[in-house]
């Protein structure tokens, strides 16, 4: 089992024949990924990595059956990917591209909503199911399947605290990475749920970091709802306030925000906080040896 | 991006948002100038740079002659502001707002910003105005009146009611002023892709006005390249020289003030590397993501960024390649300590896709100061006892 995705899902490309769109979808199909097409308008009829390429989602979709998009068009043209993905029926979109307008992605998360579209990021990694299906950049070959589910704000500590769990002697069910921006997708409070509700995870690591306060609100529900172990590492208790760190969300906006906060609250929620992510791998091992 | 207080009045005019008159000077003279122009008989000199609490800094002051004008200008202009927003050594004042003065009756406060959590733009609205509005949310949070609008419909008369209404303004015509400012106010928020628009004070004129006394926009970076006259404004001088120039190498640089210099791939993983250089009791000197695609030119100007600072006592180059094979940063690594004089202990911990190779590449290079890290912890315990000379 797993969450979101896993070795039957079909998936779509937006973006397929560009240079990031081509070069990862080919690692993904090289994983094991099902892309059945990808869309890049007027080269519709073509074919791309053996891949049929359509003009419009909406053809993709009705020719395909595609439930999933991966999505790499540049950052300008994201709000208006998305919304077409929603509109055709796709049912998650993975958005990949970093430096996406945050109005964009206000009108286009809620016209997602509007049809009941889940999306991840943008400016995330994407998702993988160990061993199935990848969508995403993330490098496959670190994520062995196991009994661990994780969900990142960060690409590079997906793989850390991914890398740290295997080498540790388990592995991954479902990985996510939900993004950095100030408005993303699928967030831990959708997804928390979902790795309780999943019989194969017994332990979810969750990444996080300064900015916003969507793990203050993960901790209330975790408190309520998930019987799981969680470990949790937020990153930037050393950053400076009212400096953004990398990501566009990660900024400590007067005192709101902090690391010190978000760690307290996940504490109080019985949350397993480590204070370096160096010590993420050993934290797994002690809640699943319990 | 932020932008001065004099580009903000610039855009609020472009919309009609009530200012009053000013004019923008770099020299004494042309500030004389401008107060001669504005007519008076009561100016205001105000330092424009970026950061709030001006005031109380010493950069905002009341003139009542041509001559105070002259003699204030000629004290603001290349002083060293130093507010509670500032660092400790302050900001060089290299541009003055010469301003009308105004009749002020009530000072309010209206900003508008992003609310991450409901996912749209907030209107945020006080009658305490001129005063921090943080200490406002902290000691009177019934004193601030919020007003989310969803921008697939925009700014509606609702809007405009629960703000006028939460504000306690019962006079009909102050009524339909205040509706109209914050209109005006959420129309150039979404036509500029603003992050953020804080006008403290707001005032209120004796003739029942409302008038931005000050204004302060921050703009979402990304949307930049949509918006050419706002990031025509961007005023290099206003910020770190080291952090612009970074930039320009896809690098994202933060300076901090400890020994450790940082040089990592992902931000969440570089904050990651601060925060266990210091849980093993060393201080990070910077924050520096290379991104994605970390390469020699990258790496070496990494280095150099790093090196500028005199404090740094050793780096810690922190890399968990994934699509990015580990080899070719080794290499990269190697090539940089060739274009870049590296003259202290360099710890080096590359992890992921090919890392083995990466080791054996390091290790065969046979490059004086360099230690390699086995993992994160094993690197970051390497670099806090290279820098405290062990």
């Amino acid at each position: 089992m797993s969450i979101l995705i896993n070795k039957d899902t079909k998936v779509i490309v937006q973006g397929f024949t560009g240079k990031e769109g081509t070069f990862h979808a080919e690692q993904c199909l090289a994983y094991g990924t099902k892309i059945v097409g990808g869309v890049t308008p007027n080269k519709g009829g073509q074919e791309h990595l053996g891949k049929p390429v359509f003009n419009t989602v909406s053809d993709a979709v009705k020719t395909t059956g595609a439930t999933v998009s991966m999505i790499f068009v540049p950052p300008a043209f994201v709000g208006d990917a998305v919304m077409e993905a929603a509109e055709a029926g796709i049912e998650l979109a993975v958005i990949i591209t970093e430096g996406a307008p945050v109005k964009d992605m206000q009108m286009a998360k809620a016209y997602a909503n509007k049809h009941g579209m889940k999306t991840l990021g943008p400016n995330c990694p994407g998702i993988i199911t160990a061993e199935e299906c990848k969508i995403g950049i993330m490098p496959g070959s670190i994520f062995k399947k196991g009994n661990v589910g994780l969900i990142s704000k960060s690409g590079t500590l997906t793989y850390e605290g991914a890398n740290q769990v295997c080498n540790e002697g388990f592995g991954i069910t479902t990985a996510v990475g939900i993004g950095g921006d100030p408005i993303i997708g699928l967030s831990y409070n959708q997804l928390l749920p979902m790795f309780e509700a999943d019989p194969e995870t017994e332990c979810i690591v969750m990444i996080g970091e300064i900015g916003g306060d969507l793990e203050i609100q993960a901790a209330k529900l975790i408190k309520e709802q998930i019987t799981k172990p969680v470990v949790a590492f937020i990153a930037g208790q050393t950053a400076p306030k009212g400096k953004t760190m990398g990501h566009a969300g990660a900024i400590v906006s007067g005192s709101a925000g902090t690391a010190k906060e978000k760690m307290e609250a996940l504490e109080a929620a019985g949350v397993t906080v480590v204070v370096s992510p160096a010590e993420i791998g050993k934290a797994v091992t002690k809640a699943l040896s319990k | 991006m932020n932008i001065h207080e004099y580009q903000a009045k610039q855009i609020f005019a472009k919309y009609g948002v009530p200012i009053p008159k000013g004019i923008m000077a770099e020299s004494v003279e042309a500030a004389v100038e401008a107060a001669k122009e504005l007519g008076g008989p009561i100016w205001v000199v105000k330092a424009q740079i970026h950061a709030g609490g001006r005031g109380l800094g010493g950069g905002v002051k009341l003139a009542k002659s041509i001559e105070e004008v002259r003699e204030l200008s000629d004290e603001i202009l290349g002083m060293t502001l130093v507010t509670h927003q500032t660092t400790a050594e302050g900001k060089l004042v290299r541009k003055l707002y010469i301003e009308d003065g105004v009749d002020i009756k009530d000072e309010l406060y209206l900003s508008v910003v992003l609310d991450r959590k409901l996912e749209m733009p907030l209107i945020m609205a006080s009658t305490e105005g001129g005063m921090n509005i943080e200490d406002v949310a902290e000691n009177t949070p019934e004193k601030i009146i919020t007003v989310p609008v969803d921008p697939t419909i925009g700014f509606q008369g609702f809007h405009g009611r629960e703000l006028a209404f939460g504000l306690g303004i019962t006079d009909k015509v102050e009524q339909k002023n205040i509706i109209s400012f914050a209109q005006k106010l959420f129309k150039l928020y979404m036509e500029n892709d603003a992050e953020m628009i804080e006008i403290n004070p707001l005032v209120k004129t004796g003739s029942g006005e409302f008038l931005a006394l000050d204004g302060k926009m921050g703009f979402d970076n990304s949307a930049l390249g949509r918006q050419p006259e706002i990031a025509a404004m961007r005023d290099l001088t206003e910020e770190d020289a080291d952090e612009v120039e970074a930039a320009k190498f896809g690098l994202s640089y933060v300076a901090l003030d400890g020994e450790i210099g940082c040089m990592v791939n992902g931000a969440g993983l570089a904050m990651g590397t601060m925060d266990t250089i210091n849980h093993m009791g060393g201080t990070p000197a910077n924050f520096l993501d290379v991104g994605g695609s970390a390469n020699a030119e990258t790496v070496a100007k990494g280095f150099e960024i790093i090196l500028k600072n005199p404090n740094v006592k050793a780096i810690f180059v922190n890399i968990f390649g994934g699509i990015v094979r580990c080899d070719r940063i080794a290499n990269g690594i190697i090539e940089a300590t060739k274009i870049t004089d590296v003259n202290v202990p360099v710890i080096v911990r590359l992890d992921g896709t090919n890392a083995p190779e990466a080791a054996e590449i390091l290790k065969n290079a046979d490059i004086a100061n360099l230690i390699v890290g086995n993992d994160l912890g094993d690197g970051a315990a390497k670099a806090v006892a290279a820098a405290k000379g062990n």
